[in-house]
């Protein structure tokens, strides 16, 4: 759910164009979250502030349900991430993983590397002088 | 005083459409984009979520378009629309220790175990006018270094196994949240960190400045300082576990401070603490100074009387929105209220010839 979260709404729309037919059960609401930081970092909770965030739920013909909490403020991608969480529950599972949860992951996966490996290059190699006293 | 006064419509009217006109500037100019503010003017959005509290980058690049790029009264357009949205409930706690890092230095420890990472600084550019990004260029290429992940441990944590630092205990009550009562003092330390969060840079900054100064001097060192995204997690009622929601950027600064010691606890050092939405290391390093600072009566220290002890002065005045939304009203019709200091500032002044008069005719 984490990945489906996280992923960018119109990579998810491309990976899954024909969505099946669903009913609703809560229709997308877009709202906030409290994210929540730690006092120096391991203390107690304290609000940070706040993120923007789309959730539904919904159920299959077949009765399965699917629930999404997504962040952003889109319904499609709150819809769609539903319904990959409503599909993971049967047969399907492992077609929709490899044509979806898949290709997300190791989307995400490359953006990450791609990213630390930036860092690394700014990475400080520190060398001591040699001191002339004597 | 305010009385209704009508009229006025039409102006008001005629100057929103000169503001919108005004806002596209010269239609010769191509437009502005909400993905070009977004892209390009990453660090002004960051300030706008950090100040209106709100992580939506999208939405703080709108506001800053919206506002011609004033950047308070975009923070104030935030702010606005937060108010609209239902609160689904609040995070888990973010675990800034599995942060993915893209900067992290330390200036206590050079051989900080994960490395001192530079990331995207400012820091060490000459601050000259670079005259290319006049011409359109072509985008430059960051350097890459293929480098397997290693673990950044808070450095902060490695003093506190030592018994070096003050401990900092866990727990998990459900915090004070000033955006739902009113702010009271005395105020405990998770409120006071939720004020100067989205307080303005600018004050928090200065106020953090005075204490380096000598205002309320907390001898602060940059125990750490770490900037990356980190994982959103929130307890879902539907599902009953908690479930990744979203990931944000956050810059982390925590303070070594002076130790402190008494008859029943060794020297020690303290702590300043600054979390902050976006890449916003200096009002991060800010925020950890007058974290640091307000503590004195926790810690055992003076008042010496500093502004940036001063709990009230602080937390009362670092919120950019209702110092603007005070500060501002004063421009609005006072006409009535203006009209008795008139009509008092006439009836003292004829008062005062005539006593004149009177004493002249005397003498």
């Amino acid at each position: 759910m984490g990945l489906l979260a996280r992923a960018c709404p119109a990579r998810l729309a491309a990976l899954l164009p024909d969505p099946p037919a669903s009913e609703w059960l809560r229709k997308p609401e877009v709202g906030s979250v409290m994210v929540r930081g730690r006092t120096g970092a391991v203390g107690a909770p304290f609000n940070l502030g706040e993120m923007s965030v789309t959730r539904c739920s919904l159920q299959l013909a077949d009765g399965r349900v699917g629930h999404a909490y997504v962040q952003g403020r889109d319904k499609d991608h709150a819809t769609r991430a539903a319904l990959v969480d409503a599909l993971m529950q049967g047969a399907e599972a492992a077609q929709i993983d490899a044509a979806v949860l898949a290709p997300l992951a190791a989307e995400e996966a490359a953006r990450r590397t791609a990213r630390a490996a930036r860092a690394a290059a700014t990475k400080v190699e520190f060398f001591t002088m040699v001191r002339g006293e004597d | 005083m305010y009385v209704a006064v009508k009229g006025g419509e039409r102006a008001i009217e005629a100057a929103h459409d000169w503001l919108a006109e005004e806002r596209r500037g010269n239609p010769e100019v191509p437009e502005l984009s909400i993905a070009q503010i977004r892209e390009q003017m990453a660090l002004a959005v960051n300030r706008v979520m950090a100040e209106g509290s709100l992580y939506d980058p999208d939405l703080a690049a709108l506001a800053i378009k919206q506002a011609r790029g004033d950047l308070i009264e975009a923070v104030f357009l935030i702010r606005a629309y937060r108010t609209t949205l239902p609160r689904f409930g609040g995070s888990v706690p973010v675990e800034t220790d599995k942060m993915a890092l893209i900067r992290r230095i330390s200036a206590t420890f050079k051989d900080a175990p994960g490395g001192q990472v530079l990331g995207p600084t400012f820091d060490y550019t000459h601050r000259l006018l670079d005259f290319k990004l006049m011409a359109e260029g072509a985008a430059s290429q960051a350097q890459t270094r293929d480098a397997a992940p290693e673990p950044a441990p808070h450095i902060l944590q490695l003093l506190d196994r030592d018994g070096l630092m003050e401990p900092q205990p866990r727990h998990d009550s459900t915090p004070p949240d000033l955006t739902r009562a009113p702010l009271e003092l005395p105020a405990t330390r998770p409120l006071r960190l939720q004020a100067l969060t989205r307080g303005d840079e600018g004050f928090v900054l200065s106020m953090a400045y005075s204490t380096q100064r000598g205002y309320g001097r907390t001898h602060a060192f940059v125990g750490e300082l770490r900037i990356g995204t980190v994982a959103v997690e929130m307890d879902i009622p539907e599902l009953g576990f908690a479930v990744e929601i979203g990931e944000v950027e956050l810059t982390e600064c925590e303070t070594v401070n002076q130790f402190t010691g008494s008859k029943t606890e060794p020297p020690q050092f303290t702590r300043g603490y600054g979390l902050v939405f976006g890449q916003s290391e200096r009002k991060a390093i800010s925020m950890s100074l007058v974290d640091r600072a307000l503590r004195w009566k926790e810690l055992g220290e003076e008042d010496t009387g500093a502004p940036a002890q001063d709990e009230e002065f602080v937390l009362y005045h670092c919120d950019n929105i209702q110092a603007t939304g005070f500060l501002e009203h004063i421009k609005l019709p006072h006409y009535v209220d203006f009209q008795s200091e008139l009509e008092l500032i006439r009836r003292l002044r004829a008062e005062a010839q005539a006593t004149a008069a009177h004493q002249e005719a005397a003498e």
